[in-house]
């Protein structure tokens, strides 16, 4: 199954989740599922941590002046974290998990 | 090799699979128990000394820890110490021999969140598994999960070693799983602890090493393997994980005392970093301890470099190698292409595990093993 992050909409990090940075960018832990996922790119956490100012990833990665070759790879990469549920999309605060 | 594979091997900020054995008590006397625990120690950590840890682990992010012993258990203050990792952010996934699980304690361990617990057994049946854990374990161990399934604690786990005796019950032990509505893991025996004198009667055979990989590519995602089994990868096709061996790098050891190691498997001075108690604490044992250092440098594939799968299988566990007597850059003990049985031979001696807490009474019944596995 992929999500395409186009139709995900709105996006902010799980509550339960914690962000650790790492020489490679950082890690993810996801409290309730247990899930270990790793950001391996630097500017891949700034996005990440930003998503919930903006109306979706598309806009954030413009505030965040992400590159044109980051681009497709942070959307696969946000589409990974959204079906692992370390991000959610914002009308669904709820846990999920 | 991927550029992760190589990140992880130069270390993190902070460990991701750190173990804290909370105590060297054990009211049981398995054959293989890799910290060869059985009585306390005095020096062991306090409860303040304990909390202070935890307080440590939370500034440096530490997810969770894997909390084992020893039997964590027979600790007095061991709710009020995972009350306080678990309140903290820092996650606990306990093992233990189910002893002292009965239904207050199954209620009270329920109404925890962040919280893992991790029942050992070692074969499908009493009679395996009391070979390897001692005569009663099975019921103790049954009645425990009895009591968390009451409780409704949900998905525990049931943890397994895997030796030439179980590796035949793997459909059974998952089924025993399933029942509970648990979850299976199962790890690789090394010849850690009092592991050391038995991992040879015990490991498993050549041929059992390939039913184990095919068993776990089939049904590898029904189980947790604690990604231990990667030296099965140069059979084919890579299983599931970090391909790496972790120690040091985003593996480590406090044992009871504070003693840091690189690994749990490896209880020896050689491998020893530091302890919680110097002046720093565990993070200044973890960012830059000689040996840690020395750990993450690259590692030379020495009698492996001329092996096509040494990319798969990265040459194996250091830990395996280390209480064999091997190089601990050439191959595995269990290297599944052949070439354990042939450095097994010509290593002579093997250094002894460092720490021992056995009862006497361990020692003897660990000295007697061979004789009782000749059943079949
Ligand atoms: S020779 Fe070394 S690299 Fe090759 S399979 Fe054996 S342990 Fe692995
Ligand atoms: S020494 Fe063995 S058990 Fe320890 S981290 Fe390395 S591979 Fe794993």
């Amino acid at each position: 199954m992929t999500v395409h992050t186009a139709t995900l909409g709105a996006l902010r990090l799980h509550p339960s989740v914690a962000v650790r940075p790492e020489p490679f960018g950082a890690l993810a832990y996801h409290y309730d599922t247990r899930r270990l996922v790793f950001l391996r790119h630097p500017q891949l956490v700034d996005v990440v941590h930003a998503l919930h100012e903006h109306a979706d990833l598309d806009t954030t990665m413009d505030a965040l002046g992400v590159a044109e070759t980051l681009r497709g790879p942070f959307q696969r990469a946000v589409a990974n974290l959204a079906e692992a549920c370390i991000v959610i999309t914002r009308d669904s605060e709820e846990d999920r998990s | 090799m991927t550029k992760l594979a190589d990140q992880m091997k130069r270390g993190l900020d902070a460990p991701i699979c750190l173990t804290w054995e909370l105590t060297y008590a054990c009211n049981l006397d398995c054959v293989h128990c890799l910290s060869s625990s059985g009585r306390r120690d005095p020096r062991e950590l306090s409860t303040d000394e304990a909390i202070a840890v935890i307080d440590e682990l939370r500034r440096m992010q530490v997810f969770y820890v894997n909390i084992g012993g020893g039997e964590p258990m027979l600790r007095r203050d061991f709710f009020p110490i995972i009350d306080h990792a678990t309140t903290s952010g820092v996650g606990v996934k306990f093992s233990t021999n189910g002893t002292y699980i009965d239904t207050d304690a199954a209620r009270r361990l329920a109404a925890m969140d962040y919280l893992d617990v991790q029942i050992s057994i070692d074969g499908a049946d009493a009679a395996t598994n009391d070979l390897v854990r001692g005569q009663g374990s099975w019921d103790t161990a049954r009645r425990a999960m009895d009591a968390l399934a009451a409780a409704d604690f949900g998905e525990f786990k049931i943890s397994v070693v895997v030796t030439r005796e179980n590796v035949t019950q793997l459909d059974d032990l998952l089924a025993i799983a399933d029942g509970y509505g648990a979850q299976l893991r199962i790890t690789r025996l090394r010849p850690a602890g009092r592991g050391a004198d038995t991992w040879h009667q015990l490991h498993p055979t050549d041929a059992q090493q390939r039913d184990l990989y095919h068993w776990l590519l089939e049904r590898g995602d029904r189980v947790l393997t604690g990604d231990s089994f990667f030296h099965l990868n140069a059979l084919g096709d890579p299983l599931p994980g970090l391909n790496l061996c972790g120690a040091g790098r985003v593996v480590c050891l406090i044992d009871p005392v504070g003693d840091v190691y690189a690994c749990p498997f490896v209880i020896h001075d050689e491998f020893k970093a530091g302890n919680v108690r110097d002046p720093g604490g565990f993070a200044s044992v973890w960012n830059s301890s000689e040996l840690f250092a020395e750990l993450r440098e690259p590692g030379s594939a020495g009698a492996c470099a001329s092996c096509g799968a040494y990319d798969a299988c990265q040459g194996g566990c250091m830990a395996a190698k280390f209480f064999t007597g091997l190089p601990l850059d050439g191959p595995d003990p269990e290297c599944v292409s052949g070439h354990g049985a042939a450095a097994l031979a010509a290593a002579t001696t093997a250094p002894r595990p460092d720490q021992d807490h056995s009862r006497a009474r361990a020692r003897a019944a660990a000295a007697a093993v061979p004789v009782t596995l000749g059943r079949r």
